[in-house]
């Protein structure tokens, strides 16, 4: 059977390695390259870029990362942020990229959802949702970082983006992220339940259980997580063998 | 000895090619690797790779684009026998046909038709991603010494349906028994992505750089 996924993330800034705490106090966490070979070698089953570099200035160097990174790795690799038009998605995908995370401008125009999987193929299309609770059971969609409200209830966005052609929802709890407190897993299950097509859990993580739950009782796909692994708190290997002695089936390497 | 990997506008070839190259490294032999659009490399190619995303008919349109490269590629792995091997949409274009969106004719060398993936369990997600487990059904050189329980990384919403059992030589589970490896004689051709396999994925790629059918 299919094995649920552990994909470290690497929020990218001006080509460096950072992970804040609900985006402030970001700290360095080293070179983007480098810490994907360890991840390789450690059995991450993929890897996810998150381009967090504020101007679009910075591209390049986004691109020259993502392509020294796919030289190194022989896992998938997903990249997001900034990703506006079709030739954002085809400039990542020429310099590696297996995957291409779509947020804002999904939200800003889901038919573009549509034009991106009708281009590259669903299988190449994954969208990025940032949803905050905004009362018991409802959650809205948030952009830019989360300082944005949008108004869009996010289990029905889920539903729509997959109809259009998502291949993949990318969900991260804003209340939760950098909060070490675990997944949002109502947000989670109410998505996961919601959508045909795969989804990874993501914002929360502190702790491996909080990785068990987000599969067991959240329905997630896969499980995303940056500093639990950065820091050297606890290892992919040891994440895997939790979540096998949990019962949720893991690709031990 | 030449690898050529066939360039047809699906999808980015790097990282296939790196594989390639990497796998060679490993097995110590000095192949080299090209990424080629153009028919005549096939001629003086040692083996042959074509690799493939997207849609069924997108690739077999893209490839058939390409002047002479239809009847190149049958010289090649039909006539001359060289090693060929198929990935992922390239494994689905070895078919007979395709069925999406209607019927379209695939090179015809399988004798089979790319379906829908239908899990008789319904909550279970399309595509079909991830990491799953390959269960050899038929011993192959290009399948050798993949260690117990094999994991490799697939990404996909259709399937080879074989008419002929024989030909498939991996499968592996997902509410349905999935044909996850196709071949006969000189072809051989995975519905997964073993340049995304990690160690697995390059000891295959290992196995079939160094197949003498």
């Amino acid at each position: 059977m299919l094995k649920a996924r552990i994909i470290p993330c690497l929020d990218v800034k001006d080509g460096r390695v950072v992970k804040g705490i609900n985006f402030v106090g970001l700290r360095d966490a080293g070179d983007p390259v480098e810490q994907a070979r360890i991840y390789d070698q450690a059995g991450a089953d993929e890897l996810c870029f998150l381009d967090i570099t504020a101007s679009s200035d910075n591209r390049g160097i986004l691109l020259d990362v993502v392509r020294a990174t796919a030289q190194e790795c022989f896992m998938p690799l997903t990249v997001g942020g900034g990703v506006r038009t079709l030739e954002d998605i085809r400039a990542l995908l020429l310099a590696g990229a297996d995957k291409v995370s779509i947020n804002t401008a999904a939200v800003k125009d889901p038919n573009f959802v549509a034009e991106a999987a009708r281009k590259f193929g669903r299988q190449c299309i994954v969208v990025a949702i940032d949803a905050k609770q905004v009362s018991e059971g409802r959650w809205e969609i948030f952009t830019h970082g989360g300082r944005e409200p949008t108004g869009i209830d996010a289990i029905d966005f889920a539903r729509q983006v997959t109809e259009l052609g998502a291949g993949e929802i990318l969900l991260t709890s804003m209340d939760r992220d950098g909060s070490k407190a675990g997944f949002d897993i109502a947000l989670t299950r109410a998505v996961a339940d919601a959508v045909s097509v795969p989804v990874i859990a993501s914002g929360g993580v502190g702790t491996l259980d909080h990785l068990v739950e987000g599969i067991r009782d959240g329905h997630a796909d896969a499980v995303l997580a940056a500093s639990i692994f950065h820091f050297g708190e606890f290892t992919i290997e040891e994440a895997k063998t939790h979540m096998a002695s949990a019962n949720i089936r893991v690709r031990l390497f | 000895m030449t690898t050529v990997i066939i360039d047809y506008g699906s999808g980015n070839l790097r990282s296939a090619a790196k594989a390639f190259e990497r796998a060679a490294l490993n097995a110590g032999l000095s192949e080299e690797i090209i990424v080629s659009a153009d028919p005549r490399a096939l001629s003086r190619a040692s083996r042959i790779v074509l690799p493939g995303v997207g849609a069924f008919q997108d690739c077999m349109t893209g490839l058939t684009a390409i002047a002479g490269m239809r009847e190149a590629l049958d010289e090649a792995v039909l006539r001359q026998a060289k090693p060929f091997f198929g990935i992922c949409v390239g494994m689905q274009l070895m078919a007979r046909e395709g069925i999406e969106f209607g019927h379209h004719p695939g090179l015809g060398w399988i004798d089979g038709a790319v379906v829908h993936l239908e899990p008789s369990d319904k909550t279970l997600k399309i595509p079909h991603m991830g990491w799953n487990e390959l269960v050899i059904e038929k011993a192959h050189p290009v399948l050798e010494d993949l260690g117990a329980a094999p994991h490799v990384y697939f990404v996909h919403s259709y399937h080879m349906a074989c008419a002929d059992k024989a030909h498939v030589l991996a499968s592996t589970d997902y509410g349905q028994k999935v044909t996850a490896v196709v071949g006969r004689d000189n072809l051989i051709g995975t519905q997964f992505h073993p340049e995304k396999s990690q160690r697995i994925g390059l000891k295959l790629i290992e196995n079939f750089l160094r197949w003498r059918p």
